[in-house]
């Protein structure tokens, strides 16, 4: 690809020009992530009167603590429903819109909502819905026969959450797939129609394949929103409760940082974080990248 | 090896707007048929009838004696050419030829004995392994072609596939698909608004216009005896010189025309046609048998071989243009005369366009 090289009359005057943006990182992004690390090689009193250095033993201690590896499988499992329903139901939603003569635009509209609601809000809209005593989800599953009670029950928790969560970004992914259908022009499903395939098959054999770059990024999109801005979701519903079922990473540096006190293990915690979503980010652009090129 | 036959075929779109008036056409076993038009008119809309892409309103559309109105696409045992050639990204083109076959549970072995075939016809058995975005413009026409010939449907369909490609290219490709449509002897619907590739393609051409068709005929009767005003107009490349007789009765401009030459039933809102490779400029013989036309020419095109001499009738009417072998230099303004034989001489009814016979 050319790209566009810009002629500067002064050597100096590029480096101005991005100066407020290079600032900008460096106070808001780059400082608080070295502190972050600092901080998770330091052990400190929860006065912060006094502090000692102490090598790794914050992440040694991290991998031992049974809490910590729940929390890594609880993060996993959370992270993987989240993505796959938002990204499975925002391309369902795609696809009937694709298909829609009239108020295509109305739906899209009303489809689009739910990612204008704060986090914290859907969290509690879902809490409501869920609740036990005044729910009306758990008064039809009682009609059911299910005794729904995720005050109690692990399972119906994490279902609270990821329901929460996926609930808020389906929309996202439903916007990118509708403009990722719309690219895929018509005559290749025409092309492929007349070719004897039906609309299923037309669907894995063309629209899907065409469609994996879009899905790759909003899986890339999706799994660290998972891991990092189901924050409030989680705090306004479960608190990561029951018996730690619900405490994924990120809410369990805020527990032990900013409730336990214990920064050192908070920082590690936050650094541990950021390096697992910075890998998967590293993975899904290498690998995947390379597959859905064509 | 089928006959495709249209009855009374009509296109609605949202209760009011008719794109297509009522087309009956038959096209016979091996024929090639190209739909030609202005853009609008309604022949893409009609081929994609035939495909099973649009609805078909009313009339009947059938196929080797199968009505095919509410088969699907895939059921109709036609193939497309689309203009952009829709060939799909991700696959080879291997696997672009074999998709059709595959999805008709065609066994693997003569999948292959046939994608070797069309690979061999169409001298694209060393891109097989591409993909199709390392494959040119006319790569890509031709693979786009061998996704059509694989099949071996009972009718081919043409969506302008040319129109993507550059002059020169188009001119080999059109040669090449004759060839092959030829060589294969399949029933084909083409559709195209380049009224030269409908002139070097067709069997017959169908001129269509608003919906509705102007005339039906082989190249050359389309082209010796438009139907139509519209058709005059057209066909033939610079198009042909359409001048009312109201603007040229009296004024003198035109004479010899009263030599038995028009025919009857000729009024004055209607219009007289003559063809600029029919002309000739009068040169200084006295009195050349023909028709006349005065005329203060405007420009002077020159194309190589002949030249095209633009210019406006004395009396002020229309503009008409003349072939000139060779190069021709005129002033601005310079009065020639041009010359036309009686017998290449077309008449049109004023309303309606229609062809008047010469008696």
């Amino acid at each position: 690809m050319q790209t566009k090289r810009a002629i500067f009359a002064s050597r100096v005057l590029p480096y101005w020009l991005l100066a407020p943006q290079l600032a900008v990182t460096l106070v808001f992004f780059l400082w608080p992530a070295a502190q972050a690390v600092r901080q998770s090689f330091l052990r400190e009193d929860a006065f912060g009167l006094k502090t000692s250095f102490v090598w790794l033993e914050n992440y040694t201690r991290l991998f031992h603590d049974p809490n910590y590896l729940n929390s890594l499988k609880v993060t996993v499992v959370f992270a993987a429903s989240v993505t796959l329903l938002s990204v499975a139901l925002g391309l369902l939603f795609a696809l009937a819109v694709d298909r829609m003569i009239a108020s295509s635009r109305l739906y899209t509209t009303l489809l689009v909502w739910p990612y204008a609601v704060a986090p914290a809000v859907a969290g509690v809209l879902w809490w409501f819905m869920f609740n036990p005593t005044l729910g009306v989800i758990p008064y039809v599953l009682e009609g059911l026969g299910y005794d729904w009670n995720h005050l109690l029950s692990p399972t119906d928790a994490m279902i609270l959450v990821v329901a929460a969560s996926t609930w808020k970004q389906i929309s996202y992914n439903f916007l990118f797939f509708v403009a990722g259908l719309q690219a895929i022009p018509r005559a290749l499903g025409e092309a492929a129609a007349i070719d004897g395939a039906g609309p299923v098959k037309r669907f894995f054999s063309i629209t899907f394949p065409l469609l994996s770059p879009t899905t790759f990024f909003l899986m890339v999109v999706n799994t660290v929103y998972a891991m990092f801005d189901t924050f409030p979701v989680i705090h306004a519903t479960t608190e990561g409760n029951p018996a730690q079922s619900t405490n994924i990473l990120v809410y369990k540096v805020y527990v032990d940082g900013f409730l336990g006190l214990n920064l050192g293990s908070s920082a590690a915690q936050s650094v541990v974080l950021m390096a697992i979503v910075i890998a998967l980010t590293v993975i899904q652009f290498r690998y995947i990248e390379r597959r859905v090129e064509y | 090896m089928a006959e495709v036959l249209l009855k009374d075929v009509r296109k609605t779109y949202g209760g009011d707007v008719e794109a297509v008036k009522g087309v009956s056409l038959d096209i016979a076993d091996g024929e090639f048929l190209v739909l030609v038009g202005p853009s609008g008119c309604g022949k893409s809309t009609l081929l994609r009838m035939v495909a099973g892409l649009e609805t078909i309103t009313s009339g009947t559309v059938s196929i080797g004696g199968r009505v095919v109105n509410r088969l699907e696409p895939a059921e109709r045992d036609i193939a497309m050419v689309f203009q952009n050639y829709a060939l799909y990204p991700h696959m080879s083109v291997r696997q672009n030829l074999a998709y059709g076959l595959k999805n008709r549970g065609t066994p693997r072995d003569e999948i292959a004995r046939r994608v070797k075939k069309a690979a061999g016809i169409l001298d694209i058995a060393s891109l097989l392994d591409r993909k199709p975005r390392q494959l040119s413009g006319g790569q890509r026409q031709r693979v786009a072609m061998g996704r059509a010939i694989v099949r071996e449907p009972a009718a081919f369909l043409f969506d302008e596939p040319l129109s993507n490609l550059d002059a020169k290219l188009r001119v080999q490709m059109r040669a090449e698909i004759r060839r092959l449509q030829r060589a294969l002897g399949t029933t084909s619907l083409y559709v195209t608004h380049d009224q030269l590739e409908a002139m070097t393609l067709a069997d017959r051409i169908v001129v269509l216009n608003g919906g509705v068709i102007e005339q039906v005929g082989s190249p050359m009767e389309v082209y010796e005896r438009p139907a139509s005003l519209f058709v005059a107009s057209f066909i033939g490349s610079p198009a042909m010189n359409l001048i009312p007789l109201a603007s040229a009765g009296e004024g003198g401009a035109i004479k010899g025309f009263a030599n038995g030459a028009a025919p009857a039933g000729l009024t004055p809102a209607s219009v007289l046609g003559v063809r600029p490779e029919d002309m000739r400029l009068a040169g200084t013989e006295p009195q050349a048998d023909g028709v006349r036309f005065a005329f203060a020419v405007t420009t002077v095109e020159a194309v190589g071989a002949e030249s095209y001499v633009h210019g406006r009738l004395a009396d002020g009417g229309a503009d008409i243009a003349v072939r000139v072998p060779g190069y021709h230099r005129a002033e601005h303004g310079t009065e020639l005369v041009a010359l036309a034989p009686h017998d290449k001489l077309h008449f049109f009814a004023g309303e309606g366009g229609v062809r008047i016979p010469l008696s």
